[in-house]
């Protein structure tokens, strides 16, 4: 039998797999994006399975706003991205430390 | 009002005018003021002292404003006036209004005129206090008073460092002796209950053979008091131990080093001790350590003084070794004969210190005697002014006739040699001896500086006064037009003193020769003295001065002769032989180089007061800033700013980096609240 | 039983696709192994009975997004065969927060399993109405209850679409348009003079 547990365990693992990823990633900044995916597709998991168990289409809906969400969210990183490159030639994690104190 | 409260407060009010005047006022009007107050105070003294040599002057008290009045404890301003303070009187302020006079020619370049004015003003009105004092705390105000203003006199050049360093010896000695005259403040109240000088001595021989605790051990509360004043008295005039600031004093002005150092200040503690004789008599044991020290110190300055080169220095360690006398004159019991060495010694030691300055005046402030020679001919009057003081000093005179110091000296040889006890004869002996000294030096000094041929070719201040003389090197070839230079000269003409400053050293000179004879009797006389020092607290022992009279011939003569025997070892080694100091030096080497360094006091003093004392400073500057600047605002700055450094490293820049403590402070967040 | 498999299947397909993701070398391969993890997922919401989403999912974020990343990956040239020794630094680190995070996770779990933590209840507004599908239940409440909510997620992608044109619009130095405009507005009096020039002197412009 299937339990919420279940649904609520591979959606933690995917969550903790994607933050490791934001912060142990030392190549390049496209990982961090895809990452922070992994994470919003662990909350989606979460959300759906949320609803399956109580019954509750609201899990659902929100997973899709926040499917668009993340959409959006993925174009404007990705063209930050794109223009942080052309400006700098880089993406290497290290370099990008313009923020340093 | 009684002219004691004028004589005190002219000249306060003179030094205040002129001294916050300053620039302001002027230097003509600060010497006019300055000047004219002491000769009033002068013109109101002499007539007070006259009073009690007729021998209608009472003793009285006048008060001036009351000062503390609490539990136990009650003194106030007060004048006392009698036979005692009129001696005093007439020498300070005779001795500082001819010093004032005489200032405006010897500072006459100088451009602080009116700072220097007030500061002799204001030294003067501390030492009225000091004599007029009714009560010990009244007198140590007056001593503290001239403490000050011989630092601030001494120092009056304050841009030479070592006049700074002269008046800071001169301040931290004089304080060593101060705390003993503080603890002696004390130890009379804690046994008298009271600071008044009358009550004290009416007190003095009921507290005889009582025990007093101190630093630990049982002992007689006369002597312990008694010994404490004394050192208090060792500070201000230089004896033996505390004497070190003297000739160091010597790099103030002239006029100071005669008023102060000669006249005035240095004699405070004889005053002192003749103002307490009832509570000293009371301690044979005090009057025997005053007796030895002023022995001792009487017998060191005699032999310093005969190596010195600088004309002041040895005027300086004249006025030590004649301090000397006076104190154990006092330790005799003869009381009268210090007061009358005391009087004798103001004028002509002010007299060879005026007429030193017109000398250095002359000399364009060279000081070295070895850069002197054939002077009485271009400086005549001046010579014979030194002259009149060399005689006084040496005690020339002969039967009942003399100079002033014949009388004065010959009494307290007299006086010490009929005490009869050991400690008597030895100080009698130690008198006579040093009285070969003082001839000796005396004679010297005025042999160098006075006669032989001229030697200032070689000086640098003869050789700088030629220089402006002669105008910046362009005219130097000019000197060949000017008449043939006398060889040693270098071309320099000493010329006298202007008048200002020649009418005191007439006037001095006056004092000099008659003093003695006109005053002797009232002073040391065994049927006259009585009446004059009766209103006074001046213990007089008519009996001494008797049994003075009846002293074995050869120690009458001992001292004429000796001043002779001085006179003639002094003519012969510096105009008939010139060359035999040089011989005696190489002969006795040890023994000149000795006298000469001071027997080393300084030195000694150095390694074990100077040297602890700088390294002590040393130690807490340095722990100070290493302890506690460090554990305090350095140590806290410097853990800021490490802590700083630390934190800039977590200022990477790195987006990863800053994910990743966000991440961090979320799971802590997260298990702090899971935790609870 | 089929459903059991199948979601231990799509759960351990995703969970190693996901780690695959980050701890790929090549980034177009971490890109492949994102739509991997997606695909899985979509699986394993088709199981929770949500088709809608699993579609949504694969259409969406595999079809858009994910197609996005190839496109910037392969677009950006990155050098991807320099792998950062930084990586070994900073695992200790990362491996304990992420473990840490792990245990909080399962503890609410376990919390939630032994009954300590309670599941809110539904409130019955927006239970699947029953014999319609998935995709009209969700319609039914996504035009009706959230509809507001609808219109602004319109609006953010709008927002989004302009701001990813904005940000990578650049203007390209020396390319000739037309511009119509002014074509338009020509007058034959600046095209065209007349003049009558002597026989065999030239035309003076």
């Amino acid at each position: 039998m299937i339990t919420i547990g279940h649904y609520i365990v591979v959606s933690s693992v995917l969550f903790v797999l994607g933050v490791l990823g934001i912060f142990i990633n030392r190549k390049n900044i496209i990982i961090v994006l895809m990452a922070i995916e992994l994470i919003l597709l662990a909350v989606n998991i979460n959300l759906v399975a949320f609803s399956h168990f109580l019954h509750d289409l609201t899990g659902q809906i929100f997973a899709m706003f926040v499917l668009t969400v993340a959409a959006g969210e993925a174009a404007i990183g990705l063209a930050i991205l794109v223009i942080y490159f052309r400006d700098r030639g880089t993406i290497a994690v290290d370099d990008v430390n313009h923020l340093k104190g | 009002m009684h002219p004691i409260v004028y004589i005190v407060f002219l000249p306060l009010a003179a030094a205040l005018i002129a001294g916050l005047g300053n620039k302001a006022l002027g230097p003509l009007p600060a010497k006019l003021l300055t000047t004219g107050a002491l000769f009033a105070a002068c013109a109101l003294s002499w007539p007070v002292f006259c009073g009690f040599l007729a021998g209608h002057g009472e003793a009285s008290v006048v008060p001036v404003l009351s000062w503390v009045h609490t539990g136990g404890l009650a003194f106030d301003w007060a004048l006392r006036v009698d036979a005692l303070t009129a001696v005093m009187l007439v020498v300070v302020t005779s001795v500082s209004a001819l010093v004032h006079l005489y200032s405006w020619g010897y500072m006459d370049e100088d451009p602080d005129q009116p700072r220097f004015f007030a500061y002799l003003s204001l030294f003067t009105f501390a030492m009225l206090m000091l004599v007029t004092a009714n009560n010990l705390v009244q007198m140590f105000f007056g001593w503290e008073g001239v403490g000050l203003a011989s630092y601030l006199l001494i120092g009056f050049w304050f841009k030479k460092p070592s006049a700074c360093a002269a008046a800071i010896k001169a301040f931290v000695v004089n304080r060593v002796g101060d705390l003993g005259f503080m603890l002696g403040i004390f130890g009379v109240y804690l046994v008298f209950g009271t600071v008044d000088i009358p009550a004290i001595l009416a007190a003095a021989p009921g507290m005889a053979g009582s025990s007093i605790g101190f630093l630990g051990g049982r002992f007689d509360t006369m002597t312990v008091l008694c010994l404490l004043l004394f050192i208090g008295a060792m500070g201000k005039s230089a004896q033996l131990g505390l004497h070190t600031w003297l000739p160091d004093a010597m790099e103030g002005p002239t006029p100071v080093s005669a008023l102060i150092h000669a006249a005035t200040m240095v004699t405070a503690g004889v005053f002192m001790v003749c103002r307490l004789s009832p509570l000293f008599q009371t301690s044979p044991v005090a009057l025997a350590v005053v007796t030895a020290v002023g022995a001792a110190t009487c017998f060191f300055a005699a032999t310093v003084g005969t190596c010195q080169w600088d004309i002041k220095r040895v005027i300086a360690y004249s006025t030590c070794s004649q301090l000397g006398y006076m104190f154990f004159a006092a330790g005799v019991g003869a009381y009268g004969a210090a007061m009358f060495h005391l009087f004798t010694h103001a004028f002509f030691k002010a007299l060879l210190f005026l007429g030193a300055g017109s000398v250095i005046h002359a000399m364009h402030h060279e000081q070295d005697m070895r850069f002197y020679g054939g002077l009485w001919k271009k400086i005549p009057l001046t010579f014979a002014a030194m002259l009149a003081g060399t005689l006084a000093i040496t005690g020339v005179g002969v039967y009942d006739i003399g100079f002033a110091g014949f009388y004065s000296k010959d009494a307290i040889i007299e006086a010490a040699w009929a005490r009869g006890t050991g400690l008597g004869h030895v100080a009698s002996f130690t008198g006579i001896f040093a009285a070969l000294l003082t001839s000796f030096y005396s004679w010297r000094l005025v042999f160098l500086t006075f006669f032989g041929t001229p030697r200032w070719a070689g000086s640098e201040h003869i050789a700088h006064a030629v220089h402006d003389a002669h105008g910046a090197g362009g005219h130097a070839h000019d000197h060949a037009h000017d008449a043939p230079v006398d060889a040693g000269t270098g071309g320099y003409h000493p010329h006298e003193s202007p008048l200002t400053m020649l009418i005191p050293l007439g006037l001095l000179s006056l004092g000099a020769v008659f003093a003695g004879a006109v005053f002797h009797g009232y002073f040391t006389g065994v049927e006259t003295a009585g009446a004059f020092w009766q209103h006074s607290t001046l213990l007089f022992d008519r009996d001494l001065f008797a049994a003075a009279e009846h002293i074995p011939q050869a120690v009458k003569w001992a001292p004429f002769a000796v001043m002779l025997a001085g006179f003639v070892i002094a003519l012969y080694a510096y105009k008939i032989n010139p060359g035999f100091p040089a011989m005696f030096v190489r002969v006795f080497r040890p023994l000149h180089a000795f006298c000469y360094h001071k027997w080393y006091f300084d030195e000694l003093y150095a390694f074990l007061f100077v040297r602890p004392a700088f390294a002590l400073g040393r130690l807490f500057w340095k722990g100070d800033k290493a302890i506690i600047d460090g554990l305090g605002p350095d140590g806290a700055a410097r853990v800021v700013a490490q802590g700083v450094v630390g934190a800039r490293r977590l200022q990477s820049g790195l987006l990863t980096s800053y994910a990743t403590w966000m991440l961090v402070g979320l799971v802590a967040a997260v298990s702090w609240v899971m935790a609870r | 039983m089929i459903a059991i498999l199948a979601f231990y299947l799509f759960a351990t397909l995703t969970i190693v696709a996901g780690l695959a993701v980050i701890v790929a070398r090549n980034p177009v391969h971490s890109v492949l192994w994102l739509i991997c993890a997606f695909f899985n997922a979509a699986g394993l919401m088709v199981l929770a009975g949500a088709e809608f989403i699993a579609m949504l999912l694969v259409i969406v974020y595999v079809g858009a997004v994910a197609v996005l990343f190839l496109f910037v990956v392969m677009m950006l040239d990155i050098d991807f065969a320099t792998l950062r020794a930084g990586f070994m630094r900073h695992l200790p680190l990362g491996l304990l927060i992420a473990a840490l995070l792990l245990a909080e996770l399962f503890f609410g779990l376990f919390a939630q399993g032994t009954g300590a933590l309670k599941l809110g209840t539904a409130d019955g507004s927006a239970t699947p109405p029953v014999g319609a599908s998935n995709t009209e239940a969700i319609g039914t409440l996504l035009y009706g209850h959230y509809l507001f909510l609808f219109e602004v997620s319109g609006l953010i992608l709008l927002v989004a679409m302009v701001g990813a044109i904005i940000l990578t619009h650049r203007q390209r130095p020396g390319v000739r348009g037309q511009n119509v405009a002014r074509q338009i507005s020509r007058r034959p009096e600046e095209a065209t003079i007349n003049t009558r020039p002597a026989v065999g002197a030239g035309v003076r412009l």
